[in-house]
C-alpha cells in the first residue's frame, strides 16, 4: 500500500520533508519510525490524516502520516 | 463552597502579610493635578505581583462602569513576585487597566527590560490615575527617588523606535522605556504599549488597547533610571539558589523549552496546526493554508540562518528559553525581532499572504506604530473579507499600516479599532472576536479546548490565558482529543487557574511546558517564591491564588455589565463547518457556563 510520510522540525535534518512510501499491508507507525532511524522516545506527536495517532496504530492505504518531535510555542 | 473559598482567601492574606517587605513601594502618579506620591504597600497587596496585583488594583480603584479612556480609569504596571531575582525567565511586566477594546478588566504582560528595573528599584506597582484637563502631553521619569512628570513636545507623533533612540540619547543607553506610538496617541482600541528590550528593540503589552489608555492620560513615554536601585532582597538565599537551580534544569531538560522553542521559535506551530486542521485560514473560513510551508517555523529557521540573523534571542535578561529571533532581509539588514507565530499566522494564513519578508516588515511597522499584532492581523482578515483590500495583497497591507493607521486617517482609525470595529463598519458577519477582542491562531471548532478558553477568559479571546493547545495538540500535560467535547471545560479551567497564578510570578508562560510534564518544576517555582519572601506557600495556596484572581476579574466584568451571554463564541462557528474535519462549535450554553463551577 502507498502511504505519505511527512516529517517536521528536526526530523527533517538529513531526511526529507515529504515522501511516498510503499509499505506492506498492516504496517504500524512504529515500523515507519524505526525505518527512519528514529526512536519511540523521540516522537512527540503522531498525526494520521490530521488526527492524533499512536505508535501501534496500523496504517491504511492512502494514509498521510505526520511525525513531529515534541515542540511547542504559542 | 463559598465558605471554604473565603477561608482560602483568609489563609492567603495571612501568608502574604508575612511577606510584607519594607523596601517595596507603590509609586502613584496623578495626571489630573500632576502630582506624584510614594506610598507604603497595603498589607493585603504585599504578597501579590504581576497580574494578581494589577487586577487587584484595577478592581479596587476603577469604577467598573467608567469609560476606559476617561480620568476614572487607571493604568498600572507591576513586576512579578520573582522579577528582579536571578530566577530564570522571571522578567515579565504586567500592565493593567479597564480595557477600551473589551470593556472589561485587562492584564497584558510583556518582556523587555522595564520589569527587572522596576523590581530592583523596589517598585511593587506604579499606578497612573486621572487625566490632564488640557491638551498638554507629558513623559514620566521613574527613578530611585520616585516619579517626576515632565512636559513633552519633541517626540509627539513619532514611532516607537524613534522614541527609544531619542530617550537613550537624552538619558543614556541603559534607560528603560515604556512608550506609545501614533496608535496610542490617537487612542485606537488596538494600540499597545511598547517596552524596550535588551537590544533597544521592542516587546509589547499587546492586547486590549492599553496603549490607548496611556494615550488618554497624555503620556508619550515613561523612562526608567536604574541608578542606585537597591535590588531585590532574598529572605533565604541558600534555599533560593537550590530551587532556582532545579527550576532552570527543568526548563532546559524539557524538549519544548529546551530545544523546540530556541530552535524554531513559536512559529513551529504553523505546520502542526495546519496538519491538525486548526490553522485558521482566509478569515476563519478554512482550517488549512495551502502555502503553509512558505511561512512555517522550519522555513523561517532556514531563512534566518542563511541571512546571518539570530535564531535564538531572549526578550529579557535571564531568559534561558530564547524563543525569539532576529530576522534579516536578503541583504542581511535587520527587518524585525520577536517575530511570533500569532503574527505570522494572522497576516499569513488568515490573510492568505505567503511572503514571509512582507509579514516581517509588517511586524516591524506594527511595533513602530504601536499596535497589537494579533488584533491587527485578525482585523486585516476581516478587512479582506469586507473587500477593503484583496486577499493576499501584502503590499497594500503594508501601505495601510504606514499610510492609514500610522497617519491616523479616517480609514486608519477604523482599522486601528481592531477586527470588531472593521466588521461592524463594513457589515461583515464572519467576525472572529470574543468580548470584542480578536480570536488568535487556533480554530476553536477543530481545537475545542481553546474555544472554551476564548469564550470564558476574563480578558476576551486570549489563547495565553488557558493554553489548551499544549494538551489538545502538543501532547504536553497529557492528551485531550481536540475534536471531542469531553474534558475540554476541565482542561481550560485548570489551565486558566494555573496561568493566573503563573502570570503573578513574573514568569514567562512557557515555563508551563516543563511545569506540566516535569514533577520537580512547579515545586521549585513555589520554593523560589517562598525563599524570596520568607513564607510558606503550598501548591494548594498557589491554586487558590489563581482561582481568587479569576473570580476577582470576573466580578469586575460582571459589575461592568458582562453576563454569561458574553462568554460565547460568534455564531458562525456553530453554523459553518471547517474543513478538513468539518468540525463545528457544538458546546451548549450550560456546558460553557459550567466553566465557572469552582
Amino acid at each position: 500500500m502507498r502511504v505519505t510520510v511527512k516529517l517536521f522540525a528536526t526530523f527533517r535534518n538529513g531526511r526529507f520533508k515529504v515522501e511516498e512510501r510503499e509499505l506492506p499491508e498492516g504496517t504500524q507507525c512504529r515500523q515507519v519510525v524505526a525505518d527512519l532511524s528514529l526512536t519511540d522516545d523521540e516522537i512527540g506527536i503522531i498525526m494520521i490524516n490530521g488526527r492524533h495517532g499512536m505508535l501501534d496504530q496500523e496504517l491504511q492505504p492512502g494514509d498521510v502520516l505526520s511525525l513531529f518531535p515534541l515542540v511547542g510555542g504559542g | 463552597m463559598e465558605r471554604s473559598a473565603r477561608a482560602d482567601d483568609a489563609r492567603l492574606l495571612h501568608i502574604y502579610q508575612g511577606a510584607r517587605s519594607s523596601m517595596d513601594k507603590i509609586f502613584r502618579v496623578n495626571m489630573t493635578d500632576l502630582s506624584t506620591k510614594i506610598e507604603a504597600v497595603p498589607a493585603d497587596w504585599a504578597g501579590l505581583g504581576g497580574r494578581g496585583l494589577t487586577s487587584t488594583i484595577v478592581a479596587a480603584e476603577v469604577p467598573p462602569t467608567c469609560h476606559p479612556l476617561s480620568a476614572q480609569n487607571i493604568l498600572c504596571f507591576a513586576p512579578g513576585l520573582l522579577t528582579g531575582t536571578p530566577a530564570a525567565n522571571s522578567g515579565r511586566l504586567s500592565a493593567g487597566a479597564k480595557s477600551p477594546l473589551t470593556g472589561g478588566i485587562k492584564e497584558s504582560n510583556a518582556g523587555g527590560t522595564a520589569a527587572q528595573m522596576l523590581a530592583k528599584l523596589g517598585v511593587k506597582a506604579m499606578i497612573i490615575e486621572g487625566a490632564p484637563k488640557d491638551g498638554t502631553w507629558y513623559n514620566l521619569s521613574v527613578g530611585v527617588n520616585g516619579v517626576t512628570i515632565n512636559e513633552e513636545k519633541e517626540l509627539l507623533g513619532l514611532g516607537n523606535f524613534a522614541v527609544i533612540d531619542a530617550v537613550e540619547a537624552r538619558l543614556g543607553k541603559k534607560t528603560g522605556v515604556l512608550t506609545i506610538g501614533p496608535a496610542g496617541e490617537l487612542k485606537m482600541t488596538a494600540a499597545n504599549i511598547s517596552v524596550k528590550d535588551p537590544d533597544s528593540k521592542i516587546r509589547s503589552h499587546g492586547r486590549g488597547g492599553l496603549g490607548a489608555v496611556m494615550g488618554s492620560k497624555q503620556i508619550k513615554f515613561i523612562s526608567i533610571d536604574g541608578e542606585g536601585a537597591p535590588g531585590v532582597k532574598i529572605a533565604d538565599p541558600e534555599k533560593f539558589k537550590t530551587a532556582a537551580r532545579a527550576f532552570s534544569k527543568a526548563l532546559l531538560e524539557h524538549p519544548v523549552s529546551g530545544e523546540g522553542l530556541p530552535t524554531y521559535g513559536t512559529n513551529v506551530l504553523v505546520n502542526i496546526l495546519n496538519e491538525a486542521g486548526g490553522l485558521p485560514t482566509k478569515n476563519f473560513s478554512m482550517g488549512q493554508f495551502e502555502a503553509h510551508d512558505k511561512i512555517s517555523g522550519e522555513t523561517m529557521n532556514e531563512v534566518i540562518a542563511s541571512r546571518s540573523g539570530k535564531v535564538k534571542h531572549g526578550c529579557h535578561a535571564g531568559c534561558i528559553i530564547q524563543c525569539s529571533q532576529v530576522y534579516n532581509d536578503k541583504d542581511g539588514k535587520y527587518i524585525t525581532s520577536g517575530f511570533e507565530y500569532e503574527t505570522i499566522w494572522g497576516l499569513g494564513a488568515d490573510c492568505c499572504i505567503d511572503n514571509l519578508d512582507d509579514i516581517a516588515r509588517a511586524d516591524n511597522l506594527m511595533d513602530d506604530i504601536g499596535i497589537d499584532s494579533i488584533e491587527t492581523a485578525v482585523m486585516f482578515g476581516v478587512a479582506m473579507e469586507a473587500g477593503i483590500l484583496n486577499w493576499g495583497d501584502s503590499k497594500e497591507m503594508l501601505r495601510m499600516l504606514r499610510e492609514e493607521i500610522g497617519k491616523g486617517t479616517a480609514l486608519g482609525r477604523i482599522l486601528g479599532g481592531g477586527a470588531a470595529s472593521v466588521g461592524r463598519t463594513y457589515g461583515v458577519t464572519r467576525v472572529p472576536v470574543v468580548k470584542n477582542q480578536g480570536i488568535p491562531a487556533y480554530d476553536p471548532r477543530s481545537v475545542k479546548g481553546i474555544g472554551i478558553t476564548y469564550a470564558t477568559s476574563t480578558m476576551g479571546a486570549d489563547h495565553t490565558s488557558g493554553y489548551t493547545i499544549a494538551t489538545n495538540i502538543l501532547n504536553v500535560g497529557g492528551y485531550v482529543d481536540p475534536l471531542k467535547k469531553e474534558g475540554q471545560v476541565e482542561l481550560s479551567r485548570n489551565l486558566q487557574i494555573a496561568t493566573a497564578a503563573v502570570d503573578s510570578t513574573g514568569m514567562c508562560i512557557f515555563v508551563a511546558f516543563p511545569a506540566l510534564d516535569i514533577p520537580e518544576c512547579l515545586p521549585a517555582l513555589i520554593d523560589m517564591i517562598n525563599a524570596r519572601f520568607g513564607i510558606a506557600l503550598t501548591g494548594d495556596d498557589v491554586t487558590n491564588l489563581g482561582k481568587h484572581i479569576l473570580k476577582l476579574e470576573r466580578k469586575f466584568n460582571t459589575e461592568a455589565g458582562f453576563t454569561n451571554v458574553h462568554d460565547r463564541l460568534p455564531d458562525f462557528f456553530k453554523n459553518e463547518p471547517v474543513a478538513p474535519h468539518n468540525a463545528v462549535w457544538d458546546f451548549t450554553d450550560a456546558e460553557i457556563d459550567a466553566f465557572w463551577d469552582f
